[in-house]
């Protein structure tokens, strides 16, 4: 038995046993072995994900349904391995300018990543939060990765303060959950559900247990950790968050409301509704007044996962589906743009300021227009694939008959698009001011343009994503 | 074959369009010209190749949709042969003499390039006007009639740098929608009576969409008289018939060529060509004929009483035409379809001609139009005086009656009035009656051109009338060919459109209910009826001769008396004045206020109201939320928890 249930965690394994012997590696090794170590850690993600992708089949429970390893989770789980390691990559050069290029940050990244596939995975409250907590404990030390950094130590602690908070909401609803039906598994609070109805204790539990994890996906009103944290943390930290942890968190939120409170559907609808539906104003509107880039991205994450939980929302295969391919959209357009962000620098230093984008498309022509596609397609806008994408979650929400909300997310998307297209203003049309300097490596060069040429060629068939959507939406929903 | 004859033109003008920059300007109109002579020449060889039966050349599959599917295809036939023939001659010849007249337009500055536009134009029109007679289905023929309409909007338009013809351009085409829609709304009435808008099938069905009722503005009528209706209504807008007709006379401000081409021998004629096309339902429609005729007729008095006093050379031709196509509907009204394209054939050689004159003398007078302003000019421009001589003689349908000999239009024309007599009912004799005093007008305006352009003493600038130069050969040729057609096409085609042949010629092209019996009866009406025309020639010849040569203190004296008559006439019945009032205006009024009020004040001051007041109102309450303090963060989670819990407590009830 033991060994059938290794078997089904062993991509998690691997990555587990991988962090401990670079850490190991890092501790006795004579010099710094950071980018070395790096190296490994993203090619490592970048097999695990191979890995899953190419032997996954079927789905398999192991140690008592606490991990379940089924097509929805390896849907999220690859997603989330390859843009970690875009992340990672992209990372390297930043870090060693910061002079931060320390074997531990890869390590921390490689546990988060466990935690997070942990999360995605989880068959069972007590697995769920452990994965959740992983996860969470390296993200709190990585957002403070620049000890030295005033603003990153901030932002570091504030998210772990906060952090802290929406974990005991989380901790606090599962109890009451299983103090009302006796149960911590997913299927078994299914069951008890199904049998006897859901008891307003239980509901209770399940308002907190979203609230805590809105939290991890940053919905309003539980979003405000999110601007401090990504203009605090190091810009790699940022991009990383804006990323794989994102995909992560949608991912464990669909798991547990469909497996655990699939058959009261309606009881959550209401509630995800009014997240997504807040999410998506606060993100378009709040962003209007940034100057900072990656404050931006911050709160155009926050829009973004309104979108994504409106997708959520509907309840439906359809939902699921249309959700995930939201997440992945969102999650490539935005290594293309942190690809972009990581190459601000003006005589060294790193700019986040906009205003520093004037004129850029006579700068590095190319590099302003692919961000502008970036842009465009952030903002929603056809033919882009980020226009397909909001269409099909606007659509799901519309079938499931929240026709309000889905006239909503079209609002929110206009009054977004303006931020998005300030940026793009500012680089054709701005003032002239002193120009960023117009270096940038061939890696980033590389992503930022498959990213922007993704946006454009991905909608002839969306690169198949749809369709294994659709298999991960299918698994869930059984 | 029919299908170089098709696309010859569109690849001259895609070609001289887009690619003159490397052709050259003369490679452009030497290839465009080129292309619709080949194209002229194989409609021949096609004309006189015998399709008894209809024949269909399926090109290309078009349209897939539910139960419509539609073919793009030829659908070849008489009908689509004469009407290959005489668009694809005069377009032609209207290419040669374009070569000569756009040389040295004055509208354009030195440099300017203009003539491979314009003969792209020319090509394109010719294009969409093949595609509209050789349609086998109803949305192929709305392909080509928007077409045309589109290039006849581009060419009237041509000279863009005057208002008046960017207004003229616009008229045009905005009139051109009222019938369109009604055309369109046929098209879409007869899908829905029968499934399909394919010729083959449509025109099976008259017979039984006579004895189907339909509703119509809330009221309950034969489908078949709604729809053919709706057709007529298309062919009015196209044929500038009454009530529609007022873009024609101000289609002029196009270049002559355009003229002579589209608004007096092709485009114009479509409508025509659609009724005689849709014979088979028109056939059952008994009530639509009656008013097609009546439109027609009246269309052909109105038209030729304005025509009387313009003085605007062109204008004259204008109003000619547009009473010549009321001669032309009111004999398809009267269900001789035959004659209508009898008429529509002859007329296109000697209308084309007239107009190609016109343009010759405006070009002799250096751009000058009013005919006031000329006179003497038969020895200046002897060739051109000749070839207008020839059009006026065809179109005022001089010949000897009783007999086989005269021009064109006297067998046409006289063809029509007689199948007016003989059909018998109370439409045919009023249009009898009209055709016939719009027949002693023809000729009188006819003659009045003549007379105050050619005759009498040289009046307006003496400059101007000491350079009167005659016009290069490309200008003459295509004149001298359209002088044979004016001379021999009524006589030639006599047989095959009104004599013994027509029911073996035309085949199944045209549906007639019993055609033998109407020709009988028109060839046997009694004799004065057969005079008539004449005698309504000759007094209009008189009159015109005795006004503008004889006694010409006359026309002014006769103004001066009846100046009301003259006025209204002058003003064209106060048509355009009376839509401005009725139409234009409201309009206006209508666009004044969505535009200040709706869109200006509603629309963009609410979305600048929303998006300069209220979003930022919005942007700055966040930013102050976001106070960068650990406390407010976690105040709004808990908030946010309890405003969840206590939305769910009021929904669910504590229970």
């Amino acid at each position: 038995m033991i060994g059938n249930d290794v078997n089904v965690v062993l991509p998690e394994l691997v990555l587990v046993g991988a962090a401990m012997a670079v850490l190991m590696w890092g501790v006795f090794s004579k010099r710094e072995v950071g980018a070395q170590a790096l190296w490994a850690i993203s090619a490592l993600f970048i097999g695990v994900g191979a890995w899953i992708a190419l032997t996954g089949r079927g789905t398999d429970a192991a140690f008592n349904n606490m991990f379940i390893n089924d097509g929805f989770g390896r849907f999220a789980k690859i997603t989330m391995l390859w843009s970690g390691a875009a992340v990672l990559l992209l990372s390297k050069p930043y870090l060693e300018r910061a002079k931060l290029m320390k074997f531990e940050f890869p390590v921390l990244v490689a546990l988060a990543m466990v935690g997070m596939m942990m999360m995605v995975s989880a068959g069972n409250m007590i697995a769920l939060y452990m994965g959740l907590e992983l996860q969470s404990l390296a993200l709190y030390v990585i957002a403070a990765f620049n000890r030295d950094s005033l603003r990153s130590s901030e932002a570091g602690l504030k998210y772990f303060v906060l952090g802290a908070i929406s974990s005991g909401l989380l901790l606090y609803g599962m109890s009451l959950v299983y103090g009302y039906t006796g149960a911590l598994g997913f299927a078994e609070i299914t069951d008890v559900i199904a049998a006897e109805g859901l008891p307003l204790g239980a509901l209770f539990g399940l308002v907190f247990i979203v609230t805590g994890m809105a939290f991890k996906v940053s919905a309003a009103p539980f979003h405000m950790w999110t601007p401090d944290v990504y203009e605090g943390s190091p810009t790699p930290v940022t991009a990383l968050f804006a990323t794989a942890p994102k995909m992560a968190a949608a991912a464990m939120i669909t798991r547990i409301l469909f497996d655990a409170f699939g058959g009261v559907i309606s009881d959550w609808q209401q509630i995800l509704a009014l997240l997504a539906l807040l999410s998506m104003f606060v993100g378009a509107v709040a962003a209007i007044g940034q100057t900072n880039i990656k404050r931006l991205m911050a709160y155009s994450s926050i829009g973004h996962m309104g979108f994504a939980i409106m997708g959520l929302a509907a309840g439906s295969e359809a939902g699921v589906q249309n959700m995930l391919i939201y997440m992945v959209v969102y999650v490539t357009t935005n290594i293309g743009v942190f690809a972009f962000i990581l190459n601000m620098e003006k005589d060294g230093r790193a700019v986040t300021d906009i205003s520093a984008l004037s004129l850029y498309s006579r700068v590095a022509p190319g590099r302003a227009f692919a961000l502008l596609i970036l842009m465009f397609s952030l903002a929603g806008i056809p033919p882009l694939v980020g226009f397909f994408a909001k269409l099909y979650v606007l659509q799901a929400a519309f079938d499931a008959g929240l026709g309000w909300l889905a006239i909503a997310g079209v609002v929110a998307s206009v009054i977004s698009a303006f931020y998005y297209l300030r940026i793009i203003y500012l680089m054709y049309f701005g003032e002239a001011s002193e120009a960023l300097d117009g270096k940038i490596p061939m890696l980033h060069m590389g992503l930022l343009a498959a990213s922007a040429a993704a946006m454009v060629f991905g909608i002839i068939n969306m690169f198949g994503v749809e369709g294994y959507a659709l298999s991960a939406a299918r698994a869930l929903l059984g | 074959m029919p299908s170089i004859i098709l696309f010859a033109p569109l690849i001259g003008a895609l070609i001289a369009g887009f690619g003159w920059r490397v052709i050259g300007e003369k490679g452009a109109q030497f290839l465009t010209t080129g292309l619709l002579i080949l194209a002229a020449v194989f409609s021949w060889v096609v004309f006189f190749q015998s399709y008894p039966e209809a024949e269909t050349i399926t090109i290309l599959r078009w349209v897939e949709s539910g139960t419509l599917s539609v073919d793009w295809a030829i659908r070849m036939d008489r009908l689509t042969q004469i009407m290959l023939v005489v668009v694809t001659t005069v377009s032609a010849l209207v290419h040669v003499y374009s070569l000569g007249y756009m040389e040295d337009d004055p509208q354009w500055n030195e440099g300017e390039s203009y003539k491979p536009r314009f003969f792209a134009y020319l090509s394109f029109f010719t294009f969409a006007m093949l595609m509209l007679v050789t349609s086998d289905n109803l949305l192929q023929m709305f392909f080509g009639w928007e077409g045309v309409g589109v290039a006849s909007y581009l060419l009237i338009g041509f000279y863009y740098k005057k208002p008046s013809a960017n207004a003229a351009a616009i008229k045009a085409f905005v009139v051109n929608r009222v019938g369109d829609f009604g055309f369109a709304l046929g098209i879409f009435g007869i899908f829905y009576m029968t499934d399909s808008i394919s010729f083959d099938v449509i025109f099976t069905q008259g017979h039984h969409l006579a004895e189907v009722n339909m509703g119509f503005l809330g009221m309950e009528f034969a489908a078949i008289e709604v729809l053919t209706f709706l057709l007529f209504i298309g062919a009015m807008g196209k044929s500038a018939q009454l009530f529609l007709h007022t873009w024609l006379p101000d289609a002029m401000e196009g270049p002559t060529p355009v003229s002579a081409l589209i608004h007096a021998a092709t485009m114009v004629t479509a409508g025509v060509f659609l009724v005689a096309r849709m014979s088979p339902l028109f056939e059952y429609a008994p009530a639509t004929l009656t008013f097609v005729t009546i439109i027609g007729a009246t269309t052909a008095f109105v038209a030729a009483t304005i025509g009387l006093v313009q003085n605007d050379i062109k204008r004259v031709i204008a109003y000619s035409t547009m009473s010549q196509l009321g001669y032309m509907f009111a004999a398809a009204g009267v269900g001789v379809y035959q004659v209508a394209m009898f008429h529509l054939f002859t007329h296109a050689f000697f209308k084309a001609m007239l107009f190609l004159g016109a343009g010759s003398v405006i070009t002799a007078m250096h751009h000058e139009q009013d005919m006031r302003n000329y006179g003497g000019l038969r020895k200046k421009i002897p060739y051109t005086f000749w070839a207008m001589m020839i059009g006026t003689l065809a179109i005022t349908g001089v010949g000897i009656p009783l007999t086989f000999v005269g021009f064109a239009g006297f067998f046409s024309k006289d063809a029509i009035i007689e199948s007016t007599f003989a059909a018998g009912s109370a439409a045919g004799q009023y249009a009898f009656w009209m055709l016939v005093i719009a027949a002693a007008m023809t000729a009188f305006y006819s003659w009045r051109l003549m007379f105050m352009t050619f005759y009498g003493k040289p009046k307006g600038d003496k400059h101007t009338h000491e350079h009167a130069h005659e016009s290069p050969l490309v200008m003459l040729v295509p004149l001298g060919v359209l002088a044979i057609g004016a001379v021999l096409s009524g006589v030639l085609g006599y047989g095959y459109f009104f004599g013994d042949s027509v029911v073996a010629w035309f085949g199944d092209a045209v549906h007639n209910h019993d055609i033998e019996h109407t020709l009988h009866a028109a060839h046997h009406v009694p004799t004065w009826v057969k005079l008539s025309p004449f005698v309504a020639m000759l007094l209009g010849s008189v009159t015109a001769w005795v006004f503008y040569v004889w006694k010409t203190d006359i026309p002014a004296a006769l103004a001066a008396r009846n100046g009301a008559l003259y006025r209204f006439l002058l003003n064209k019945w106060y048509f355009d004045e009376v839509y401005d009032i009725l139409f234009v205006k409201p309009a206006f009024k209508i666009g004044q206020f969505l535009w200040k009020k709706g869109d200006g004040s509603v629309i963009d001051g609410g979305l600048n109201g929303l998006a300069m007041g209220i979003i930022p109102w919005f942007t700055k309450l966040a930013g102050r939320w976001q106070s960068g303090y650990v406390f407010t963060y976690a105040l709004a989670m808990i908030l946010g928890v309890g405003g969840l819990i206590t939305w769910f407590l009021i929904t669910r009830g504590i229970n």
